[in-house]
């Protein structure tokens, strides 16, 4: 037997302070009227440090710091002088990214293999590729000078720390904005770090500004009245209270929010690469993806055989130390997620769908889910309806094209999808079809800086990526 | 006691040679012409002088290195232009003398032109992943197919670099032919060479593969001829040529393969500073239009 | 149990028959195929996982040499060193089998006499394959008499790509015939079917006619071997396991250079395949120059410190 030993990367790399304060006007400050709390690692609930839950005040001094900032400093910059900010940002980032992967790992808990060849990657190209619009704004199709709007106020979430501090940061700092950014409560560690790196990169002051908190100093972020746009990326739920809030302001909103992808594969698919298409779908970053594949449409005359290879290919799904380079499945983000993973998981056995999970030991500390797929499942079970969030299939049948399309199209999401099929005529129609932001053939969970990514209906409206991206950080 | 002075030391002069497939060789033909100071008139180099040959064995470089430049990703060759644009600031001190004695013109000004050389640079990088978006479409045609237009680079073009502005004037007809993937090979500045040529330092040390960027310093009335009518040539800018007879010329020679044909600017050579456009980078892209039906 | 391409029992009795059962199998997804294998070579193999790679690789090594300069001193050379790799280290296993050229099996045969090592030739007009088919079954006939117990044929590229798969099919099943006793390995030659689709349907050919391994290339054609072309074959022969009962191996030859290529590919059997195929009848590896890496990698995980090539024998 083939067994592979344990390859750790070592954790010597990076330097997590036993606690942090706010980032706001270039330097780290005690907060005003903020608390501390503890961030935990995951995968073996240690502490790893404090961090400050922002209060009204903390904004306040962020918001008016970002404002003096856009209105002294940055507004001002000539374009290409903004751009080379923003390069120097994302070489820093390429220079210390073995750092930040693992600090990344650590606190979130996914694999260091994805954080190390996925998200570190992207999160520089993000920095790199909006560096380059900062000066040719009047190319971009929004007229010969489109102005920023002021202002970003951004609440990010816990799946992708620093990558989503990218996704947000990297277009609004290129269109001239200022902003005031709250990374997740329980993944502040790579923003805290990004901090940093502004500082290395002599930033101007004020131009970014990172405030920790929970929930409450989101909502004081975004209700603040000092900022002019509000960027979100996270649940359905509290999207629908933001939106509510702006209403009757002059505030710009985009936001990012769930998913229930339909994963649909044909009866011609490329089998092997659909196989590794599904598992890429709703087990990569332990299906903590907003566009996660996690309704599996597969065409009913190959739907037995394609399970049997499936579960045959999850059996060879490695669970266990994000830290260790050859792991496939890390932790579960924090106890409240696998809360919510256990609860609707035991939902979708008690309304009859078969329940099975891939063979792997879980360790003792932690918060761990092993990969687990759903049959028998139909549009009326709520495991197809409700996003899980976590690595948990569910598969549905269909027979022809027109149903798969009614199928994948009958929920109230609308941000990915993913066709697979061997005939290009199919994925054309197919993608015509589907109401979903994003649709991914023959491939899944793919993203680029100059792809503009976001959803339809109840997944959210604004794009981020590409030319489109800059629209949501403009005047127009 | 007698004292004994230091004696000065002596500097150890560069030797400016051509720069082709990644390489420094001498000219084939074992010539070379003497370079003078624009400032003081002093003797600067000995720069290599081009011949026919150097330039067809540069047109084989730049079509060798065509495949692998045009076939790498956007974002790989933005990443490469930027590191150019750091190594020419690493740089910033030598580019300023040699500017300054190449164009009679004061370290001020020098310093000027070096800086716009560089964030003109830093311009072209970021434009790599993005002339697709601006350039490109998805087209709505009126039956059930998907129809989508793209820009792809025509090959290799060659250039005759601007001969008074010799570093900004170069970077600003270099850098758009091959951001969008082409290669090229360029005649310099005749009285100005040196710049260009530590440039061409700059580009061997900043992942640029070789062939893709050629620099023959030399005069263009005798090397642009042979570029004009060369077979394997795609596309030609004629920047540096002022003599309009020899203008005119060349266009009728590149007929001959249907290259594509920057003329001379009108007038006196244009300002480099000014923001460039898109101009210079669209002469250098096809387009190229597909359709796919759309059905089940 | 998987049973996803079921071929007719009458299958190979028409050219258009088998056409249609090979463009029947699922396509393969290039892009989707690299990335798959891409992937699987990050995985990290260290200490006791690398140990136990290292002695693999070795062991399913088929030790290679195919030069038109090849000589009895040569080859007696090899195969001393098959037998017994490192000379320094009685704990390092044999190689699989050596492979020569037909007309040195019998050299071979003498030099490896007592030993486990077996004796692989290449024949049927390797490697290009272009001769009449009466000349390439007396090559195999030749090889065996003299020894061999292993051959190595190559398919007729050219009547694949014009699509005569059932002569293709016909020429292997003859040649298996020839074979005897000794087991063959088909080479597909797969840089020159050069889609990887031509790689899964030159590898259920191969299978369908009776080979006992299918491999990569003949090593005379670049590229040779590569990840993704022996993980679309892997995946053929779990296949058609899953399918037959039949287990069939799959060699990878040429362009395999260093330790942390082979096990690169024993990570690709690994998790394709599994168990049942991590043993010389179920993988082989054709290298020549990988077997001092190999030992050179042993020796380190053993002392601690990086080895150098003069304390390993050239053959």
């Amino acid at each position: 037997m083939f067994e592979y030993a344990p390859a750790p990367e070592s954790r010597s790399i990076v330097d997590i302070h036993p606690s942090y304060g706010l980032f706001v006007d270039g330097d780290f400050v005690d907060p005003e009227d903020g608390v501390r709390f503890k961030t935990v690692n995951p995968a073996t609930e240690e502490v790893l440090a404090e961090v400050v839950a922002a209060g009204p005040r903390d904004v306040d001094r962020a918001v008016a710091a970002a404002r003096a900032a856009h209105e002294t400093r940055w507004s001002t910059l000539p374009g290409r002088e903004r751009a080379k900010y923003l390069y120097r940002l994302a070489r820093i980032v390429q220079e210390r990214s073995r750092e930040l992967a693992v600090l990344e790992s650590i606190d979130n808990g996914k694999p260091i293999r994805e954080s190390r060849d996925v998200d570190l990657p992207l999160v520089a190209a993000h920095f790199f590729y909006y560096a380059g619009w900062a000066d040719k704004l009047g190319y971009a199709g929004f007229g010969p000078d489109p102005r920023p709007l002021g202002v970003a106020g951004q609440v990010i979430p816990w799946n992708f720390p620093l990558l989503m501090l990218a996704w947000k940061l990297a277009p609004a700092l290129a269109c001239g904005n200022t902003v005031v950014l709250k990374p997740a409560e329980t993944t502040p560690l790579t923003a805290l770090a990004f901090a940093e790196i502004c500082q290395q990169a002599d930033l101007p002051p004020g131009v970014v500004n990172i405030v920790t908190g929970a929930g409450e100093t989101g909502r004081t972020l975004v209700e603040h009245p000092g900022i002019d746009k509000v960027a979100f990326t996270g649940s359905t739920e509290v999207g629908r209270q933001i939106a509510r809030s702006v209403a009757g302001t002059t505030k710009k909103v985009t936001l990012e929010l769930g998913g229930k992808a339909a994963n649909v594969v044909f009866d011609d698919a490329p089998l092997d690469q659909a196989i590794e298409g599904i598992v890429n779908g709703i087990f990569f970053n332990q299906g903590h993806v907003c566009c996660a594949g996690s309704r599996l449409l597969v065409q009913e005359s190959i739907a037995d055989d394609l399970l049997d290879q499936l579960k045959r290919r999850l059996a060879t799904l490695r669970l266990g130390d994000p830290l260790d380079k050859n792991t496939d499945v890390g932790a579960i983000n924090s106890s409240e997620q696998l809360q919510r993973i256990r609860l609707l998981s035991d939902i979708g056995e008690q309304e009859g769908a078969e329940r099975w999970s891939a063979p792997c030991e879980l360790p003792d500390r932690g918060f761990w889910f092993p990969p687990t797929v759903f049959t028998g499942v139909t549009q009326a079970h709520r495991i197809a309806r409700e996003e899980v969030f976590g690595p948990v299939l569910s598969v549905l049948t269909f027979r022809t094209p027109a149903e798969a399309v009614e199928k994948a199209n009958n929920t109230p999401y609308g941000l990915s999808a993913g066709v697979w099929t061997e005939k290009g005529s199919r994925i054309l129609w197919m993608a015509q079809r589907l109401r979903a932001g994003v649709v991914w053939a023959n491939t899944f969970n793919r993203f680029d800086p100059s792809s503009p990514f976001g959803g339809y209906k109840e997944s959210g409206y604004g794009r981020e990526g590409g030319r489109h991206g800059l629209e949501a950080y403009l005047d127009v | 006691m007698s004292e004994i002075s230091e004696p000065e030391r002596l500097g150890v002069r560069k030797t400016y040679k051509l720069y082709i497939g990644g390489a420094f060789p001498r000219s084939e033909s074992g010539r070379s012409y003497e370079v003078r100071s624009a400032r003081d008139g002093r003797f600067l180099a000995n720069a290599a002088l081009a011949s026919r040959k150097d330039a067809r064995d540069a047109v084989v470089a730049a079509r060798k290195a065509f495949g692998g430049w045009s076939g790498a990703t956007a974002y790989n060759r933005g990443q490469i232009l930027y590191r150019v644009a750091e190594m020419l600031e690493g740089r910033r001190a030598q580019f300023v003398a040699e500017v300054s004695d190449s164009e009679g013109i004061g370290p001020r000004k020098a310093e000027r032109v070096v800086d716009a050389a560089i964030d003109r640079w830093v311009w072209y990088a970021g434009w790599s992943d993005k002339i697709a978006q601006v350039r490109g479409s998805s087209n709505p045609v009126a039956g059930p197919y998907f129809d989508f237009s793209v820009p792809e680079p025509t090959g290799v073009v060659a250039l005759v670099a601007p001969q008074r502005s010799s570093l900004l004037g170069l970077v600003s007809v270099v850098a758009p032919a091959i951001v969008g993937g082409n290669t090229c090979v360029a005649v310099t500045a005749e009285s100005s060479p040196l710049p260009a040529i530590t440039l061409s330092e700059v580009l061997a040390t900043s992942d640029l593969p070789g062939g893709v960027v050629n620099l023959l310093t030399g005069r263009p009335a005798e090397i642009a001829p042979w570029l004009a009518s060369h077979m394997d040539v795609n596309a030609i800018d004629l920047c540096g040529i002022e003599a309009p007879a020899l203008a005119t010329e060349l266009e009728a020679a590149a007929a001959e393969n249907l290259k594509r044909v920057t003329r001379p600017p009108a007038g006196d050579e244009p300002d480099w500073f000014a923001e460039p456009g898109l101009g210079r980078m669209l002469s250098f892209l096809e387009t190229k239009t597909v359709w796919h039906p759309v059905g089940i | 149990m998987v049973v996803t391409h079921e071929p007719p029992s009458d299958l190979a009795v028409s050219n258009g028959g088998l056409r249609r059962f090979l463009h029947g199998l699922p396509g393969v997804d290039h892009v989707g195929a690299d990335a798959r294998a891409a992937a699987l070579a990050t995985r990290s193999i260290k200490t006791t996982a690398k140990a136990f790679a290292l002695d693999l690789a070795v062991r399913t090594i088929d030790l290679t040499t195919l030069e038109g300069q090849d000589t009895p001193g040569k080859v007696r050379a090899m195969a001393a060193k098959a037998r017994r790799p490192d000379p320094s280290d009685p704990s390092c296993p044999p190689v699989a089998a050596v492979c020569v050229y037909g007309d040195l099996v019998a050299v071979a045969a003498d030099a490896l006499r007592g030993s486990d090592v077996h004796i692989a030739s290449v024949a049927t007009a390797f490697p290009s394959g272009r001769a009449p088919l009466d000349v390439k079954l007396a090559d195999v006939k030749a090889a065996v008499a003299a020894g061999a117990d292993e051959i190595d044929m190559v398919i007729d590229r050219g009547a694949f790509l014009a699509g005569h798969y059932l002569e293709v099919h016909d020429e292997i099943v003859a040649t298996k015939q020839a074979c005897g006793a000794a087991h063959l390995k088909v080479i597909l030659e797969t840089a020159e079917l050069a889609t990887y689709d031509n790689v899964r349907r030159a590898s259920w050919l191969a299978m369908l006619a009776g080979a006992d391994f299918i491999k990569t290339s003949t090593g005379k054609v670049s590229p040779a071997a590569t990840l993704p072309v022996t993980l679309v074959m892997l995946e053929a022969v779990r296949d058609f396991r899953d399918q037959t009962g039949r287990l069939v191996g799959v060699k990878a030859a040429g362009g395999i250079r260093t330790a942390k290529d082979a096990i690169r590919y024993l990570v690709l059997v690994n998790e394709t395949v599994g168990d049942d195929w991590l043993t010389p009848d179920g993988f082989r590896l054709g290298a020549s120059t990988l077997l001092n890496d190999l030992l050179m990698q042993r020796q380190r995980l053993a002392t601690g410190h990086y080895a150098g090539p003069d304390y390993f024998t050239l053959d």
